[in-house]
């Protein structure tokens, strides 16, 4: 590999405090050589081709905590090469795949699988996890030490819960033996049994069951106060109300040490999109009010939020076509989920540094991965993208497998043009 | 006259009857003038005439029925129609089909209405963007049942004379009612004051933002009402722990002669059945010709859809 001059460009770096005009030097192994104000056209050899950036911003690739693949068993709504295409284009470079899959990933063979269809179909940094339980019941816990040794980086039963305390208690002592990270989607099934919209006047008014916020209030209640007796490294997925914010915003001023997530679909829409009974719309956790959604973005702004996933969830359409509560949950959004993501700094509503932090070197340093930021010596895993672009999503043109978008012809302002991965250009607008 | 004159130079353009939270005052003025020309018709002993011959009416029901299905079918029928009813039990619905298909397949045998009655909330809804006939709501989940609401006002016009400024109770199971959801839509709209009255766990979330005061003592919400309406209470709602007993239920938010005392002395009773007798009304209320409208409701219902049946038929 030749060596790569980016030049001319706004690096925003959260992970080493950096902003600034520069540039960045990749080297012959797809390695940062350096980084900053000093790589400028002048202190360059002249000869050498340089790729003026002209003032577009480039910042780590993203990593994404929650991803739904598809392989295996439901290939048919998102496969890994699908995956790759959409992440890239929307300057995601590393995924964390969820395990509910056909089969669960729930054993050490299975892994296998994976890494090796992660590697010859995507061109992505894919980082498997596993599920908590056997083949995500909630009941037998999987083998988090052989698992993490074969790669798993998390273990979470993704669209599932925990319920079982006891079952609880004891993965979250077995998984502190292995520093194992466990994620966990909160939401109590019997509260939330046959719901399916947030509970409040929009359910009430379209007839829809709805989901209580203490169906997640009380799950993060319940696993914080364990937290206190078997301390392990410990993420909520997506939180989605104001009122579980109250709960985290408490537990980390008690000095108590784990990390929260929120999807970008619960900082940017509110139950009210849900219209109609837009499908597309039924999501896990639910959209809810707009004073939720504001208590979110203000949870990013102060650092109560450490993460904000695209929780991408690949839906063939018919699996959406069908009455709101028969249809599939969950949408797509490994594409879109900077650009929605700056709709948020353009309306003043989050610095734009926070934003960048939490899809960057936050989610890596929970994962204990080595990207998110832009060292010398370090994959050179980039994003880079034109913050003003004006663009109209449409699902025909995103790559994803599944056009389950849920901010169909939405206009966002902000779009990447290119995507390296290990020093490779490996998307590119034209 | 003005207003009248206005009432008159209304145009339907809209098909489907999806809801009352769709539909507009004029065009729920139009539908309740039209129904009162029905009623004549339908006690009259040549019943039948012909506004839709030649029209097919398919009536989908997805949920069991006996009065609603055959209110509607009667309805098609005195208006000329060619009615079929189709049997969901047998169909291919239970073999895997999704509305849509099934939706698809009707479709292709051009109807001109179809009256949909399903389990899930906007079932209707989804129904009409994918086929090109008209398309009734008979009831969807716990959302919407626009025609029961319509016969309810038509019955109160008929007994009161006008609906605006009366003060109606709804009672009982609201959680899981599209006919309370439409009922407050539509008499709120009519320029009624509203009271619903139910157990705290049997009240949905914020129902007051729908435009009503909500009572959990029912002699408190019964206070000076001009019409009493009762709602059928599910016996499966017990084993939910929505409620302790029926006999529990009964004491409470029954209705019974004392708690009636509450409301106007000239208030009406009315049901939408099936009832339930000695659970959410006593026997004898539900008896007294004096005050109980149910059989009224039963027999306008038919009118009502007829006016429904009529207006929303997609005119080619």
């Amino acid at each position: 590999m030749k060596e790569k001059y980016l030049i001319n460009a706004r690096i925003i770096d959260p992970g080493n405090d950096m902003d600034e005009i520069g540039g960045l030097i990749i080297d012959s192994k797809g390695l940062i050589k350096a980084v900053g104000k000093k790589v400028s056209n002048g202190n360059l050899p002249a000869k050498v081709d340089k790729i003026d950036l002209k003032k577009q911003v480039l910042i780590p690739g993203i990593v994404d905590m929650r991803v739904f693949v598809g392989e295996p068993g439901y290939e048919y709504k998102e496969n890994f090469r699908t995956l790759s295409d959409a992440a890239l284009s929307g300057g995601v470079t590393s995924v964390v795949s969820m395990p509910n899959t056909l089969p669960a990933i729930d054993n050490v063979s299975m892994v296998d699988f994976l890494k090796r269809r992660g590697r010859d179909k995507s061109k992505i940094n894919i980082f498997p996890a596993a599920t908590l339980t056997k083949n995500a019941e909630g009941r037998q816990m999987t083998e988090f030490g052989l698992l993490k040794r074969k790669g798993i980086i998390a273990f979470t039963d993704g669209v599932k819960t925990i319920q079982d305390p006891q079952v609880m208690t004891r993965i979250m002592s077995f998984a502190s033996q292995s520093n194992s990270l466990i994620m966990q989607h909160a939401q109590d099934n019997i509260l939330s049994d046959g719901g399916l919209i947030n509970e409040g006047e929009i359910s009430t008014r379209l007839g829809l069951k709805g989901i209580p916020f203490l169906a997640e209030k009380i799950i993060v209640e319940r696993d914080l106060s364990f937290l206190e007796e078997y301390f392990c490294r410990y993420h909520i997925s997506q939180i989605s109300s104001e009122k579980t914010i109250t709960v985290i915003e408490k537990a980390k001023n008690e000095g108590k040490i784990f990390t929260t997530g929120v999807s970008i679909n619960n900082l940017s829409l509110n139950e009210n999109d849900i219209g109609d009974f837009k499908t597309f719309l039924k999501l896990s956790p639910p959209l809810r009010t707009e004073n939720d959604r504001k208590a979110l973005v203000k949870a990013i702004n102060n650092g109560v939020i450490d993460v904000i996933v695209s929780d991408h969830k690949p839906e063939d359409e018919e699996s959406k076509r069908l009455t709101f509560s028969q249809a599939a949950t969950g949408a797509t959004g490994v594409e879109t989920l900077l650009p929605l993501a700056l709709e948020l700094y353009h309306n003043k509503s989050i610095k734009l540094k926070k934003l960048i932090q939490a899809i960057t070197s936050n989610p890596a340093k929970i994962l204990g991965i080595d990207k998110g930021s832009l060292g010398k010596g370090k994959d050179a895993d980039l994003c880079i993208f034109d913050i003003n672009k004006p663009w109209i999503v449409d699902k025909n043109k995103l790559k994803s497998k599944s056009k389950n978008t849920p901010i169909e012809k939405r206009k966002l302002q902000g779009q990447v043009f290119k995507t390296f991965v290990k020093g490779e250009l490996a998307y590119e607008r034209i | 006259m003005a207003v009248i004159k206005k009432l008159k130079a209304v145009k339907i353009d809209q098909n489907h009857l999806l809801g009352i939270q769709d539909i507009s005052f004029s065009q729920v003025s139009e539908i309740i003038k039209q129904a009162k020309t029905f009623i004549t018709l339908n006690k009259s002993s040549s019943k039948k005439i012909d506004i839709l011959r030649g029209k097919t009416q398919i009536n989908l029901f997805f949920e069991p029925s006996t009065r609603t299905q055959s209110s509607f079918e009667l309805a098609g029928k005195r208006l000329g129609a060619d009615v079929m009813s189709m049997n969901i039990v047998n169909s291919a619905i239970k073999k895997g089909e999704t509305l849509i298909d099934t939706a698809m397949t009707l479709n292709a045998m051009h109807p001109d209405i179809i009256v949909i009655r399903h389990q899930d909330s906007g079932a209707p809804n989804l129904l009409s963007q994918k086929v090109n006939c008209s398309v009734i709501n008979a009831g969807d989940g716990r959302r919407e049942h626009p025609t029961q609401a319509l016969l309810d006002a038509l019955t109160i016009i008929n007994r009161k004379g006008k609906i605006e400024g009366l003060k109606i109770a709804i009672c009982g199971d609201i959680l899981h009612s599209r006919v309370a959801r439409s009922n407050i839509y539509l008499m709120n709209m009519l320029g009624a004051e509203v009271n619903v009255v139910a157990p705290k766990t049997l009240l949905p979330h914020s129902i007051e933002r729908l435009g009503v005061n909500a009572f959990t003592d029912m002699k408190k919400g019964l206070d000076g009402c001009d019409i009493v309406m009762m709602l059928r209470l599910q016996n499966e709602r017990m084993q939910g722990s929505f409620l302790p007993s029926a006999r529990e239920y009964y004491e409470y938010f029954g209705l019974t002669p004392d708690k009636l005392k509450m409301a106007k002395k000239e208030a009406l009773i009315m049901h939408p059945g099936p009832m339930n007798r000695g659970v959410e009304i006593d026997t004898n209320l539900a008896d007294d010709i004096n005050r109980s409208v149910i059989r009224e409701q039963v027999e306008l219902g038919v009118a009502v859809r007829m006016a429904c049946l009529k207006i929303f038929c997609k005119r080619n």
